[in-house]
């Protein structure tokens, strides 16, 4: 082995062709999405509960807060950074929620949401100005500030627990009321979802973000606003988390401090399964979002399928594993393509 | 060796005399010998598994797995215990399983050419999983006490545990190893432009492969002394260990991006961070600010040097101007 089977940094990898680039995205999104069928046609064969309506509210229930934080992940992730601070964001988020409504049992739920996406947005800016402004890495910055808004988080909560009864029933019916058969609480990850989908694919600076995430450099180079880009997209990953704390809140409704912890890793596996390249550059949040999809519901099929819930976390594991090496192998399968076209051109 | 050290290293030691000094004067039972008995049995697993791990960020990568390493080390531990194995044979399999684990990292990292930030965040969670697949929730804890009590013996005389200065000759080892040998300045080599180190003959991908076998053994080592020093093998041992050791080795002025850091400074980061954590505990801080005060120290430990080499840049941008 040589250095050879180093992943080039920078441009020279396949991606510079939009077309093979974008058949890349379909395959991996298409992968996903029949392994998620596979896995839930075996599940319903083995137990027709499992698809019932209360199956596929539970389903869509358990897959809405990974989603809301793995499109934010997405965002970060796209332009070569990595935010692990969001499961303490969300705790964070959930707690104050809870603290609001003790303190005002009449607050309305549009407050609550404000308040959560606020003070996720705040924990965001944070991130995001240690980042961009000092130049620090994210992984080392968000791998701090894990620790630190997690400590506050504690601290607060002082060993204090909010239970259901402290929400006012808004709130909690919030979380278990459907429309037309999906849960309200999935409708505010559809949204999440289509908005960022629709601003990166049709935005100069959504697309930005990608440039900026093939070759930073190259970006700063051609006048993208690199910092100021990662600032924003370190803010909105932490809106977003502060959002999934509320959604977590009305979901649960018992809350303490610990809610949320090490969600960061599953998040990060989400988008990773899902196909984002952990080094940026390319991925959809459309793919996060199926990756979180699937990932839940391995977590909700393995006990039907009478398999040891010990062994969810190992399958995540193996998943991560089989996602990036496919991922490197379709990466390699249309460079060689590109170089033959190249090399027949010539 | 000294001549490598840099301000960041001297700073963190000079921190760390401070902390210690001020901690013997504000806290109350601080300078017994009996509390830097246990406060070196906390430190022995952190600073063990930093020795290698610094090793391998000098050389531009990470292992997250490694916590996860030693919880499947202690979970294997049990289930070979349960099954009746004696300990004298249970230790080199162990060990054996930890270089097995730390070979398939380094397998995914250097033979299919992936990231290992991606790699070890999948065997973070595979390890961990694994780990409750062989052992459950279930605790095995009936080691004999000539083992478990033999762990955390101290030496003779002294509260020091003999297992610390076993670390103590370990680092050594790594230290000349690192900063005195070709082997070592390979590593630094790789960690500031790995292409430039296969040019001048090094060979990247085998040094890396060994480097995460290496972090495998020693987290696998690490796991046996957690779990004979707990006297319990549970699939949740060292559980968010990983964490703890990156924060210790970036506070010791490893650069995340490879090619910089010393290991007289990660051992002085460990040390910093453990003796502070454990002063508070014993001032009676509650344990939530010991989570702020580590996240906070990470930050300081990256934002800090950056801050004052712009600053200083900014400064010299001046002077010209003024002359």
């Amino acid at each position: 082995m040589t250095t050879a089977t180093k992943p080039a940094p920078g441009p020279t990898r396949a991606r510079g062709d939009v077309r093979g680039a974008h058949r890349l995205f379909v395959v991996r999104e298409l992968g996903i999405a029949l392994a998620l069928i596979l896995l839930i046609t075996v599940t319903t064969i083995s137990n027709p509960r499992f698809l019932n309506a209360q199956g596929r509210k539970d389903l869509m229930l358990g897959a809405t807060i990974l989603v809301v934080l793995a499109v934010g992940q997405a965002i970060v992730v796209i332009t070569r950074n990595v935010d692990l601070s969001v499961g303490s964001v969300l705790g964070l988020s959930a707690f104050a929620t809870g603290k609001l409504f003790l303190a005002m049992p009449d607050a309305p739920i549009v407050l609550a949401l404000l308040a959560g996406v606020g003070l996720g947005l705040l924990c965001g800016i944070v991130n995001g100005a240690l980042i961009a402004v000092a130049r620090v890495p994210a992984l080392v910055v968000t791998l701090g500030t894990l620790y630190v808004f997690r400590g506050i988080d504690y601290s607060w909560a002082a060993g204090q627990q909010i239970n259901a009864a402290d929400m006012p029933r808004g709130f909690k019916n919030m979380g278990t009321q459907t429309l037309l058969g999906v849960p309200v609480l999935a409708l505010f990850a559809v949204v999440v979802l289509l908005v960022a989908g629709f601003y990166l694919r049709n935005y100069r600076s959504g697309r930005e973000l990608y440039a900026i995430g093939s070759d930073p450099a190259a970006a700063r180079l051609s006048g993208i606003p690199v910092g100021k880009r990662v600032f924003a997209a370190m803010a909105v990953s932490g809106g977003l988390a502060g959002l999934a704390g509320v959604l977590y809140a009305a979901r649960f409704g018992t809350l303490d401090a610990a809610a949320g912890t090490g969600i960061e890793l599953n998040v990060v596996a989400a988008v990773v399964v899902g196909g984002v390249a952990i080094f940026g550059g390319s991925g959809s949040v459309y793919g996060a979002a199926l990756g979180a999809v699937l990932l839940s519901t391995i977590g909700a099929a393995l006990p039907v399928l009478r398999i040891d819930p010990f062994w969810q976390q190992a399958v995540v594991g193996a998943l991560i594993l089989a996602a990036i090496g496919l991922d490197r192998a379709l990466t390699a399968r249309i460079a060689h393509r590109l170089r033959g076209r190249r090399a027949r051109g010539a | 060796m000294l001549k490598r050290l840099g301000t960041w290293d001297v700073l963190v030691i000079v921190v760390l005399v401070a902390v210690i000094i001020g901690s013997s004067i504000l806290v109350e039972g601080f300078a017994s010998s009996r509390f830097w008995g246990f406060l070196l049995l906390d430190v022995i697993p952190i600073a063990l598994i930093a020795l290698p791990m610094t090793l391998i960020v000098i050389t531009g990568e990470i292992d997250l797995s490694v916590a996860s390493v030693l919880g499947l080390s202690s979970a294997v531990m049990g289930q070979l215990w349960l099954h009746g194995l004696p300990l004298p044979l249970i230790l080199p399999l162990v060990v054996l399983l930890g270089a097995v684990l730390g070979a398939v990292n380094g397998l995914f990292i250097t033979g299919f050419g992936l990231p290992s930030l991606a790699v070890t965040i999948g065997t973070l969670a595979l390890y961990r999983g694994l780990a409750y697949v062989v052992l459950g929730d279930k605790a095995v804890a009936d080691f004999p006490f000539s083992w478990t009590g033999n762990m955390i013996e101290a030496l003779p005389g002294t509260t020091v545990p003999w297992v610390a200065l076993v670390v103590l000759v370990l680092a050594v080892v790594f230290a000349v190893v690192l900063h005195a040998t070709p082997i070592g300045r390979g590593l630094y080599a790789i960690g500031n432009n790995d292409q430039a180190a296969a040019f001048s003959g090094i060979s990247v991908a085998r040094t890396k492969f060994w480097l995460f076998v290496l972090t495998g053994t020693v987290a696998a080592l690490a796991g046996f002394f957690w779990t004979m020093r707990y006297a319990s093998a549970r699939a949740d041992n060292g559980a968010g260990l990983e964490l703890s050791v990156v924060a210790a080795v970036l506070l010791g002025g490893v650069s995340i991006f490879g090619g910089r850091g010393t290991l007289v400074g990660v051992m002085a980061g460990v040390l910093l961070l453990i003796t502070l954590r454990n002063a508070l505990q014993l001032a009676d801080v509650p344990a939530d600010t010991l989570t702020v005060v580590t996240g906070t120290l990470l930050i300081i430990s990256v934002v800090g040097p950056n801050a004052a080499s712009m600053l200083r840049a900014r400064i010299r941008r001046r002077r010209p101007a003024t002359a």
